[in-house]
């Protein structure tokens, strides 16, 4: 059988260990009527050979497209060493470090991705990884919440990617906390604080500030963070990793710094692979480490003080806890970190800002490109990072076929999460577009509206 | 040394980045870094080098036996990894368009459809990341059930005092009171502690079977008939699923709701702790209120079903459709087993368990449940031999790493003093199983011969024992250059 290495002599000699006369005996605790009859959806098993060609077929099916769609998802290049080394079977293969003396290669990489972590956002502390960055906001406000004592309220922009706003709504709502959406600027696609008294008059946990945005435009983070810290809430940054090697980190906005940041860690080394595994990142001031939900590695050292890695702080954490746990989470995406770890290493600061303003140029380029097409321009008047949301003359989803059809996916339609701003496609070039990609998306697009 | 300890200002990786440096354009200053973060510069060698030699301090099922209790640490096959990986798989957007992602769909239906068999249930939803957020998306269903029936008084989760940590913990984030109930003598659930807990407040009891002591729950029936008479929902912790893989479905015990950890029993890597991915199953009823989206298949193409179709759905609990890449390796895995591969896991992993509890027993150790058969994993308990020499489950645990083992489960369940919780996975062969014993004999004669060295374990691992509560009183969480 596959993966089972028992010879028939050996299944007969553990038997007679054991007292037992067939492996059925072993089940005699199990009531008969249990027992389930033979699986019928399951099909006979493949050999390696046979399952490699299915599974190639199903890939040719998926086919490769040139990939112009970000919203909340980026392809970067990723180099060959990052998954070369990430998927050895020593990190591929291992569990949680709980031994930590057999673990030391985990715990450290983990401690280096924290340290990593807490300087790209500015902030003191790192966890060493949550599921998504959908989850971690969830989390994150979770945290805000526990962390004021008195209002369960939290701000959130629309201006915030619409599916996280979802998970978050479906997290937090267990524990009766309030999710208030706020409105974004119609021209500048921005969250405007000068718009915010209404809501500020009632006491909030913490606000939500997304930089870049969902639509691509970077908000006002400075004026938010102080208006957030005036009201006596926490200030929660969602931000995109890559975008930080060259944008203000949370940590140094306004005049104290966001508390918490979190985000969507798989611009750092991570396939698109239809959406997952992924890795949420989750940064924060030092005065909230006790309530920060995850694990934590910390810096010690051994009996003979040699410098260690352990699991800490986990007096935080479920399985000493229980059902006074900050969280209910068990596992970080280590393999997703690893692999993060090994990008933002190869990469370094410069690498990394490198492909952030080449993303941001592309993007730029793309759109002043398109808009010289007739009836494309703009919807937002603010700066842009890497992605920006356009307006096309004719319904979206015709563009989008016609230019599948030529190999180009060309963007995400705003219709389902913004009906609001008409025919609209958010469109994203990374560094992984040349010139030529972007003029002949440009081309397409002219043939597609003609 | 850590990585950055070998980085030298301006090193850089020529070939993995732009060559030449964008301007950005229109940004206002403020909102541009003054400081270039703390990364390390260092060469593509360096790195290599540098994560290949902490890759080799790590302990890994590819490397050394691994008899980790409730966390079937069974071989993570090659071709799994490999053929998630082909190029066109990586390469897909997740907000791809559904006709550009009919294999990758395929693939999912399918599994949906195995899994549906395999646990009995009516639907399956493939979206949750991990076992724990599994639980909550189970949970969160019982809530959506009672709710929509008008049933507002259920506000209490029952769980057994052996459950995992996860347990009450998902209960309480769900907003719901836990009720512990109480383990009898051989393992099983209390019953007249369950009968005595349940009512009209009761929403739901969260259980594992086999329970955590690894022991199968006798009673599991009439305790489905207790529960659903009070109007209650059972919910199935699929942890120890592997155990009755083949052999039991969980859907005939009487479950309503339950989670299946496909980094344990559907063997996709554990990672260094992540990511998992954790499908829900459920019973008829709970259809309406299943996590979107779901894969469909209508007309010889496969679709997304999400809110629009299931207006009573508990939603999302992740951007995309949860970790979609493990869901791949473990839809590999079950097309290599095969359905005789399928029902022989069980099998194997349970005679693998009672093999080596046996083998433990005859070298001289104590059993907590010596009259029960192993389901695929049993504990055993150092209680006699503490009182005795002072030496501890956890001295022994570090001694066994000493000796190229990973350790058992320590000091879980709580129930069970100074306990291992073994399990061997049905993939070990009887040598290993074997040799394994004789290790653990080695180590129960230094126990006697010289208490004091088994005590100050591990030897001969890269570092001796570390110092948990200098790491927890002095918090050093990230590094910081030291001042020149």
């Amino acid at each position: 059988m596959p993966f089972i290495p028992h010879t028939e002599e050996d299944v007969a000699t553990m038997l007679s260990r054991i007292g037992a006369k067939t492996i059925e005996e072993l089940f005699d605790e199990i009531p008969i009527d249990l027992k389930c009859g033979r699986l019928e959806k399951v099909p006979p098993g493949l050999s390696e050979m046979e399952i490699t060609r299915l599974m190639m077929e199903r890939a040719e099916k998926d086919g490769i497209y040139h990939n112009f769609i970000g919203a909340g998802a980026y392809e970067h290049h990723i180099p060959a060493a990052v998954w070369q080394i990430a998927t050895r079977g020593e990190f591929y293969s291992s569990y949680t470090p709980y031994q930590a003396e057999a673990s030391q290669g985990t715990l450290q990489l983990l401690y280096e991705y924290q340290t990593m972590m807490a300087s790209l956002t500015g902030m003191d502390i790192s966890n060493a990884s949550m599921y998504d960055g959908a989850s971690a906001l969830a989390e994150a406000a979770l945290m805000a919440v526990r962390s004021h004592k008195t209002s369960r309220r939290i701000l959130i922009p629309k201006t915030v990617h619409p599916v996280y706003r979802r998970v978050v709504r479906a997290i937090v709502s267990n524990q009766h906390i309030d999710l208030v959406e706020l409105p974004y600027c119609e021209q500048s696609g921005q969250t405007l604080p000068e718009s915010l008294e209404e809501y500020g008059k009632e006491d909030f946990a913490a606000l939500v500030i997304p930089q870049p945005n969902f639509f691509g435009v970077l908000e006002q983070v400075d004026a938010l963070t102080d208006w957030a810290h005036a009201k006596n809430a926490l200030a929660i940054g969602v931000v995109n990793p890559i975008a930080l090697a060259m944008l203000t980190p949370p940590g140094e906005w306004g005049s104290k710094g966001a508390d918490i940041a979190v985000g969507e860690g798989q611009p750092l080394g991570i396939p698109l692979s239809s959406g997952g595994p992924y890795f949420g990142f989750m940064a924060c001031k030092k005065l909230l480490v006790r309530q920060i939900p995850g694990r934590i590695i910390g810096r010690t050292i051994d009996l003979d003080n040699k410098p260690g890695f352990v699991l800490t702080l986990q007096a935080r954490e479920q399985h000493i806890r229980r059902s006074k746990a900050t969280s209910n989470i068990c596992t970080n995406q280590g393999l997703m970190v690893t692999a993060a770890t090994i990008f933002m290493s190869l990469l370094g600061p410069e690498g990394l800002r490198r492909i952030a303003a080449h993303s941001h140029a592309n993007t730029l380029a793309l759109v002043e490109q398109l808009e010289t097409l007739t009836g494309v321009k703009r919807v937002f008047s603010g700066p842009l990072f890497h992605e920006a949301a356009v307006t096309l003359p004719v319904p979206t989803q015709d563009v989008l076929q016609t230019m599948k059809q030529q190999k180009i996916l060309a963007g995400l339609d705003l219709q389902e999460h913004y009906p609001e701003i008409g025919n609209a496609l958010l469109v994203c070039a990374t560094e992984t577009k040349t010139s030529t990609d972007i003029q002949n998306y440009t081309q397409q697009l002219k043939q597609a509206l003609s | 040394m850590l990585i950055f300890e070998h980085s030298r200002p301006g090193r850089r990786n020529y070939s993995q980045s732009p060559a030449t440096s964008a301007k950005t354009k229109n940004i206002p200053q403020n909102l541009l870094r003054k400081t270039p973060p703390l990364l390390p510069e260092v060469s593509e060698m360096d790195t290599v080098r540098h994560y290949t030699r902490l890759s080799q301090l790590n302990f890994s099922i590819d490397t050394e036996f691994y008899p980790l209790g409730s966390c079937t640490m069974k071989y993570n096959p090659r071709a799994c990894n490999s053929l998630a990986m082909l190029p066109q798989f990586l390469a897909r957007h997740p907000l791809a368009p559904e006709d550009t992602g009919q294999g990758y769909l395929a693939c999912m239906y399918d599994l949906q459809e195995i899994l549906k068999d395999v646990t009995g249930m009516a639907g399956v939803s493939l979206t949750p990341m991990a076992g724990a957020q599994g639980e909550l998306i189970g949970v969160m269903m019982i809530r959506a059930y009672h709710e929509s029936r008008g049933d507002k008084e259920r506000t209490e989760i029952i769980v057994p005092d052996a459950a995992h940590g996860t347990n009450p913990a998902t209960a309480v984030m769900c907003g719901f009171k836990v009720v512990e109930i109480a383990t009898d003598k051989e393992g099983n659930v209390d019953m007249a502690a369950l009968k005595a807990a349940v009512g009209p407040q009761t929403a739901g009891l969260m259980l594992t079977n086999p329970s955590t002591l690894g022991v199968f729950e006798k009673n599991v029936s009439e305790m489905s008939r207790i529960v659903h008479q009070a109007g209650g929902l059972l919910y199935y912790d699929g942890a120890n699923l592997n155990a009755l893989l083949g052999k039991v479905k969980p859907g005939d015990m009487g479950f309503d709701v339950i989670h299946i950890n496909l980094h344990k029993t559907f063997s996709t890597p554990h990672g260094g702790g992540g990511p998992g991915s954790a499908p829900v199953g459920v019973a008829e009823r709970l259809l309406p209120f299943m996590p979107v989206p779901i894969v469909g298949y209508e007309k010889g193409k496969y679709r997304w079903i999400t809110e629009k179709e299931k207006p009573q759905s508990i939603g999302r609990l992740s951007a995309h459709m949860g970790n979609a890449g493990v869901l791949l390796r473990a839809y590999i895995y079950v097309r290599l087993l095969g359905t005789d591969g399928m029902h022989r896991v069980a099998e194997f992993a349970t005679l693998n368990a009672n093999y080596l509890m046996a083998a433990l027993r005859e070298a001289g150790f104590e059993l907590a449940y010596p009259t029960r058969r192993a389901s695929h994993e049993f504990i055993v308990t150092l209680k006699a031999i503490k009182e005795k020499t002072g030496v501890t489950a956890m001295n022994l645990a570090k001694r066994l790493l000493d000796k190229g083992y990973h350790a058992p489960t320590t000091y879980f369940p709580t129930l069970v003093p100074e306990c291992l919780l073994i399990e061997p996975a049905e993939t070990e062969s009887k040598e290993t199983l074997d040799a394994f014993v004789s290790a653990m004999k080695e180590i129960l004669a230094e126990i006697e011969a010289q208490p004091d060295m088994v005590k100050g374990a591990p030897h001969l691992m890269p570092l001796r024992k570390l110092d948990d509560v200098k790491a927890a009183r002095e918090l050093d969480l990230v590094w910081k250059p030291q001042p020149k």
